[in-house]
């Protein structure tokens, strides 16, 4: 019972990890960017969905808060990363450690602007479909399951996307040789762009699922953002399928730990885990270099 | 320039302390958390408060003038703020914080600047028992809210008429806080008192204030199969609030939730607090004494959503801190004090007395039906019902379908 409890549990919240770790990790692995904006931009999805659900209803304002997220990630692009890598005033090599300087700032502005407007009460996304369902004995809300099968579409739909469309293939190929790619014609500028309008989908959705799920609050923003990083570096910076492993890896972990040892130490063994994969192998579980 | 000229300015240069004296306003520092409820309600109703008073000509002819400074929640702004308040902006008094932590950090400053400060809701009892143990020093400090050891007698007592001594019959409760400075006594309290009022205590969690997922705790605190969850939260409130109801946990919350006293935690929590029974000082619907609903409808008024408890005593604060000046004869540090620790004032959460220097809880609000008491309320279809004590009850306890009690 117990144990079931803890296979349900741990999958949607996995899941939901997953969601948010991937586009960020992707985002990486196509551009070099890491956007420690992140967790403002899931933050601002879930804020929107949780106001607007009173006006246009639940899925109206779950697809606000989508917008809101694909709006967010632009404008990061835009005001903030760009800008950085066109700067003639900023040397080259340190173009990296100014994406992400700024990026941090952005993420803080966005944090502070949510914290001004609603307060820094945690906000929680009025769930698309109320109720519970008993799976096996376990009274499970039909959301958490939602949840899950929400986050597998948006998965499944990102690899589709990658795999099997000619725009995919060039952010593969974007990610493996840039250079190559703009000799054979591709404008990199253009690939950028989709890339950051996958990443808006996908944190979009991770932020509504995530603020109808446990819930956001502007405090969490700089947590999403370091547990989304944490993902990534234990799956390996850059790594779609390695993202996905450590998420599984960290939801369970982190679900046993809250269930069987106590709900206060749920993220100190996944951090530990943290500690010895990058000690042990710096690259990631399946990261490339 | 003119010797026409010069002279007003030489006057004010130095100062003309006859003339200025008169209309020198008496300026209280209010240090709060802006970006939460229960912070904003303290400026929001200390401003409130000055208006008033001034509209009724101010305390012998000085206005109030209210100079606020947010304290982001951290002890160490809040010293700062302090420290500005004091040396700086000159202030006369102090209305502080929400949070047992940084009241207890502004203590010692209260002591070494000399500014009369009144907590309007931070609730641990540290801070009264500090003032008792070095009076000379920390004497400036008066706590405005009642005490966590009262808070949980408060909850006791309406424990007793409501859940066991009713058709409900509840014989067990779990208790459920966050660890805070505030629920350590909070907690002691309970597991003196839940037995004497007939509820066995099966279990005792304190969870962090930083937990997302409440999932594993319900689920815990479930497999204990309690009658009723007795809780001490403050800092968390919506999510344990939102999973409660989307989880379908079987069992009534019960106790204090400080969050839930202002009207915005309906919407916060899309309307999951249905059902969620508090303890509150005053609340917007119970003429607790005169003044408590035509406070909370100008409030209301004002800022579109009802004060949180701390509004209520942050806005009697006002009046205190003015009548303790009135009768002080002025903003005299040391006679303030004394005029303070003979306060008998109505306000809108009851009638305020302080415990003397030699009570255990010096300076700490006087607790009981003839004081301050508090009332019980519930969340029923979006407002908040008074059901405790039976003299103000305006409704009886009714939970939503999935929380399963014996009627």
């Amino acid at each position: 019972m117990l144990g079931l409890q803890i296979l349900i549990d741990g999958f949607a919240v996995s899941a939901l990890y997953g969601l948010g770790a991937i586009g960020f990790t992707l985002l990486f692995g196509v551009s070099g960017v890491l956007n420690l904006a992140h967790g403002g931009i899931l933050l601002v999805s879930a804020v929107v969905a949780w106001l607007l659900a009173d006006q246009i209803g639940a899925y109206g304002g779950a697809a606000a808060g989508l917008l809101a997220g694909i709006a967010m990630a632009f404008a990061t692009y835009l005001l903030v990363v760009r800008p950085i890598q066109r700067s003639r005033a900023i040397p080259h090599e340190e173009k990296e450690i100014f994406v992400l300087t700024g990026t941090l700032l952005w993420g803080i502005m966005i944090q502070e602007a949510v914290a001004y407007f609603t307060t820094t009460s945690p906000h929680t996304v009025r769930p698309l479909i109320a109720g519970v369902s008993v799976i096996a004995g376990v009274r499970t809300p039909i959301n958490e399951i939602l949840t899950a099968v929400l986050c597998w579409a948006a998965i499944g739909l990102m690899w589709l996307l990658i795999n099997r469309t000619r725009a995919g293939k060039a952010l593969l190929a974007a990610s493996i040789n840039p250079r190559g790619l703009t000799l054979l014609g591709f404008e990199l500028q253009r690939i950028y762009l989709l890339v950051w309008a996958i990443y808006g989908v996908l944190a979009g959705t991770a932020g509504v699922l995530l603020g109808a799920f446990l819930g956001v609050s502007s405090e969490n923003a700089g947590t999403l953002t370091a547990s989304a990083f944490s993902i990534v570096v234990l799956g390996g910076l850059g790594s779609v399928g390695g993202s996905l492993l450590a998420a599984y890896l960290v939801g369970y972990l982190e679900t046993i730990t809250a269930y069987l040892i106590s709900p206060s130490l749920r993220t100190i063994p996944a951090l530990l885990l943290l500690v010895i994969v990058v000690y042990l192998r710096p690259q990631g579980l399946l990261g490339r270099r | 320039m003119s010797l026409r000229y010069l002279l007003p300015a030489l006057a004010l240069a130095v100062g003309v302390p006859a003339i200025a004296d008169a209309a020198d306003p008496i300026r209280i520092g209010v240090i709060a958390e802006n970006s939460a409820i229960s912070g904003i309600a303290i400026p929001n109703a200390a401003m409130l408060a000055a208006d008033e008073i001034n509209a009724h000509g101010g305390v012998d002819g000085r206005m109030i003038e209210i100079v606020a400074y947010d304290d982001h929640n951290s002890a160490a702004d809040a010293v700062r703020a302090f420290q500005r308040a004091a040396n700086q902006d000159k202030v006369h008094a102090v209305i502080a914080t929400y949070t047992s932590e940084v009241a207890l950090a502004l203590q010692p400053w209260a002591g070494r600047l000399k500014i009369p400060t009144i907590t309007p809701g931070a609730a641990s009892d540290e801070i009264s028992k500090r003032i008792h143990g070095d009076y000379e020093h920390l004497k400036y400090n008066f706590h405005g809210y009642l005490t966590s050891g009262f808070l949980a007698q408060s909850v006791c007592d309406a424990a007793k008429d409501l859940l066991t001594g009713s058709k409900l019959k509840m014989k067990t409760a779990v208790i459920m806080s966050e660890d805070a400075a505030w629920t350590g006594p909070l907690d002691a309290g309970y597991m003196t008192c839940l037995p004497k009022a007939g509820l066995t205590v099966l279990d005792h969690i304190r969870m962090s204030p930083d937990t997302t997922d409440f999932t594993p705790i319900f689920n815990g605190i479930e497999s204990k199969k309690p009658d009723v969850i007795v809780t001490g939260i403050s800092h968390v409130g919506v999510q344990p609030t939102v999973q409660w109801a989307n989880q379908q946990v079987p069992i009534p919350m019960f106790g204090i939730s400080s969050q839930a006293t202002s009207s915005t935690f309906w919407k916060d929590t899309n309307g999951a607090t249905e059902g969620v029974v508090l303890q509150v000082a005053a609340v917007d619907t119970v003429a607790s004494t005169p003044t408590t609903m035509s406070f909370a409808a100008a409030y209301t008024k004002k800022y579109g959503i009802t004060p949180a408890y701390s509004g209520y005593t942050a806005y009697d604060d006002v009046f205190i801190i003015a009548d303790a000046v009135r009768r002080a004869g002025g903003t005299d540090p040391d006679k303030m004090v004394s005029a303070l620790e003979a306060t008998d004032y109505v306000g809108t959460v009851g009638r305020v007395q302080f415990f003397g220097k030699d009570d255990p809880f010096t300076h700490a609000l006087k607790y009981g039906t003839d004081f301050v008491s508090g009332l019980v309320v519930q969340w029923q279809d979006g407002k908040v019902v008074a059901v405790w004590p039976p003299a103000v009850a305006t409704g009886t306890l009714r939970f939503p379908g999935f929380v399963k009690v014996a009627n």
